[in-house]
């Protein structure tokens, strides 16, 4: 047996099934303890930075006061309250779902076309939604105010999606440069009629603001606009590690997946809609943001492994934290001008991508690095 | 586990305007390891498809133990039919251990997670493939013969009553081939395997299939199937015929050099 002899340490290791099992699963609870400590951190953090610095533990002290613990230590000024609660407090949530959505979506896009450059932004996704979403702005539907805006989004991120698919399906096999090249193509051209619709629109007053958005900011945001990503994003995370084993099944092929029980295309039509509301909701509240749902899910692989039931969670916990500090960088490296946080993003997920290409291009040839 | 009945009914399958295979009857009896032989092209692959439910056929039906399986639900078939298919697995990093234990996931409800049982079955499958030397290895870095064996016992960890195969001998070492088909005939479920080595067909199935252009052009028992004229006709090769003496099976030895056809007729036509 040539593996035997190739491998010693892997035939020793592995005498003991049963315990050899353990360190994995211990990594595994480890690494989502690590990083809930390390997201306490960074929401202290995203409270804490800015404009107006407030020292972590007055605002833990704030916070904690909010929550109705008595505080008779309470020595802050309203002010600071006000910054504390009500701009920042929904500004660092709004980060950390959308990291987290997008995260969960970029995970659950690479298993489902089988793609490592999956990604609701590179997709086109992003673009579709965002288009949605400017439609019902310029075409003044503001029937159920920010619902309306979702409800388009989500429209636009799921016909965008499964055209791109059907798109970098036909003939075949899904390849990465018919994918990507597909996703790019329709981003364009949704990014064109967006502009082109913004250009005309009789509301120049609005243009402005709307095209910041587009480039993806969490500032702005209210408490009262939060609740429809958390919901998103609740249900996002629920049905998706629900379905885990089924995301599992796909990383076989879909012939396998289909002799292991596993009703494909239905399974791959009901989650694109699922991504896509989340998509959708994510990109009304906060404008598309790229490359989170590209650099966690391969980021967090590395330490867990491919197991969907280990990937999601940790994936979302690491796109939230990634996003509340790439906020914080947004709002404090060009002080007082604030960056739009989908600027930076990119800056670190492009190259990021152009390395996951060159990877790739190794594994193509020889066996290439995890 | 006691073999499931197989029985392929006057199956036609098409591809655009291509046939790819034409009413084709089969069957395979509880605890038969039956054998798909035929050149490359002859309809093999196609007509496994369509048994295990990827391509749909155009006319005809399969049934398994009697029910039609294209009419089951997917998740019950998976229950009894498993299948080895030549579909490269992505490049995403899981263990051996993970790969084998989604064979599992027919068993599995919602919310399920992977029981001490589980666990149990996916080593016994690797362990009756011998390979559970390989549990913790990632499945992307393993050799072709490696991967096969271990997605055997990913079909294995299935429990199936019926397993189908498309030539799973491909990419392995003699002593591996021998090893892998020694495992399918020790096996009490149903076998349905295409194979390319017609000796290795000869020697370790009960009956054969032999394909040619999407039909069947003959079938029953090797030591039947395999005569000089149906290789000179479906192989467009000439060969000898004898019974080897220690394994009492057929034993094929082509005769090179004398083509007794232009094999431009066997058909490349289908994939």
């Amino acid at each position: 047996m040539t593996a035997g002899t190739q491998d010693a340490p892997a035939v020793s290791a592995s005498r003991n099934p049963v315990t050899e099992r353990e360190p994995r699963r211990r990594s595994f609870v480890t690494t989502l303890v690590v990083l809930g400590l390390l997201l306490v951190v960074s929401m202290t953090a995203g409270l804490a930075i800015g404009s107006v610095r407030v020292p972590p533990a007055q605002v833990w002290g704030i916070v904690t006061h909010a929550l109705g613990v008595d505080r008779p230590d309470a020595d802050w000024s309203g002010a600071r309250e006000t910054i504390v609660l009500d701009v920042r407090a929904p500004r660092v949530l709004l980060g950390a779902m959308t990291g987290a959505g997008l995260a969960l979506v970029g995970t659950a896009l690479q298993a489902l076309v089988r793609n490592p450059l999956a990604e609701p932004y590179l997709l086109g996704v992003s673009s579709g939604a965002s288009l949605g979403a400017v439609a019902v702005i310029v075409f003044g539907v503001t029937l159920f105010g920010q619902v309306s805006l979702s409800v388009a989004a989500f429209a636009g991120a799921l016909v965008t999606l499964f055209l791109v698919y059907t798109t970098a399906r036909s003939g075949g096999r899904i390849t990465s440069s018919r994918l990507v090249l597909s996703g790019v193509a329709y981003a364009s051209v949704l990014t064109a009629v967006m502009n082109l619709l913004l250009l005309t629109s009789d509301r120049g007053n609005e243009a402005r603001a709307v095209l910041a958005w587009t480039l993806g900011g969490l500032g702005g945001v209210r408490w009262s606009t939060l609740w429809l990503p958390g919901a998103a994003l609740l249900l996002g995370i629920c049905v998706l590690l629900a379905q885990a084993r089924s995301l599992n099944l796909l990383l076989a092929g879909e012939e396998a997946a289909t002799t292991m029980g596993l009703n494909v295309g239905r399974f791959r039509a009901r989650t694109f809609v699922l991504l896509s509301l989340i998509t959708g909701v994510l990109v009304a509240a906060a404008g598309p943001i790229g490359f989170v749902g590209l650099m966690m899910p391969h980021i967090v692989r590395l330490f867990v492994g491919g197991d969907h039931r280990r990937v999601l969670p940790t994936a979302a916990l690491g796109g939230a934290i990634f996003l509340i500090w790439a906020d914080i960088a947004a709002r404090t490296v060009a002080a007082p001008m604030e960056i739009p946080v989908g600027v930076l993003t990119a800056l670190c997920g492009g190259p990021f991508f152009l390395w996951l290409m060159r990877r790739d291009a190794r594994r193509g040839t020889g066996r290439g690095v995890v | 586990m006691t073999g499931t009945e197989l029985s392929v009914e006057g199956v036609t399958l098409t591809a655009g305007a291509q046939r790819l295979v034409e009413d084709v009857f089969l069957t395979a009896g509880p605890g038969e390891v039956v054998g798909l032989v035929g050149p490359n092209g002859s309809g093999k692959s196609s007509l496994l498809r369509a048994v295990y439910r990827v391509l749909r056929p155009d006319s005809g039906a399969v049934r398994v133990d009697g029910a039609d399986a294209w009419g089951l639900p997917v998740r019950k078939l998976a229950r009894t039919l498993a299948a080895v298919v030549q579909d490269s697995a992505a490049d995403f990093d899981l263990a051996v251990r993970e790969v084998v234990a989604m064979g599992r996931s027919p068993h599995k409800r919602l919310l399920d997670g992977d029981t001490a049982e589980d666990r149990h079955i996916v080593e016994s499958a690797l362990d009756s493939v011998h390979a559970l030397d390989l549990a913790d290895r990632p499945f992307d870095r393993l050799s072709g013969g490696e991967r096969q064996r271990v997605l055997i016992a990913r079909a294995l960890a299935q429990q199936p009553t019926l397993l189908v195969l498309d030539e799973p001998t491909n990419h392995l070492d003699i002593r591996h081939q021998l090893d892998v088909l020694g495992i399918l005939r020790s096996l009490s479920a149903t076998v349905l395997v295409a194979l390319h080595d017609l000796n290795l067909a000869a020697y370790y199935c009960d009956r054969l299939y032999v394909l040619r252009d999407g039909r069947v052009v003959s079938s029953g028992p090797p030591a039947e199937v395999l005569t000089r004229g149906l290789l000179a006709e479906v192989y467009g090769v000439d060969a000898e015929i004898a019974v080897h003496p220690r394994t009492g099976a057929p034993q094929v030895t082509f005769l090179p050099g004398t083509p007794t056809r232009p094999l431009t007729g066997a058909g490349p036509s289908a994939t």
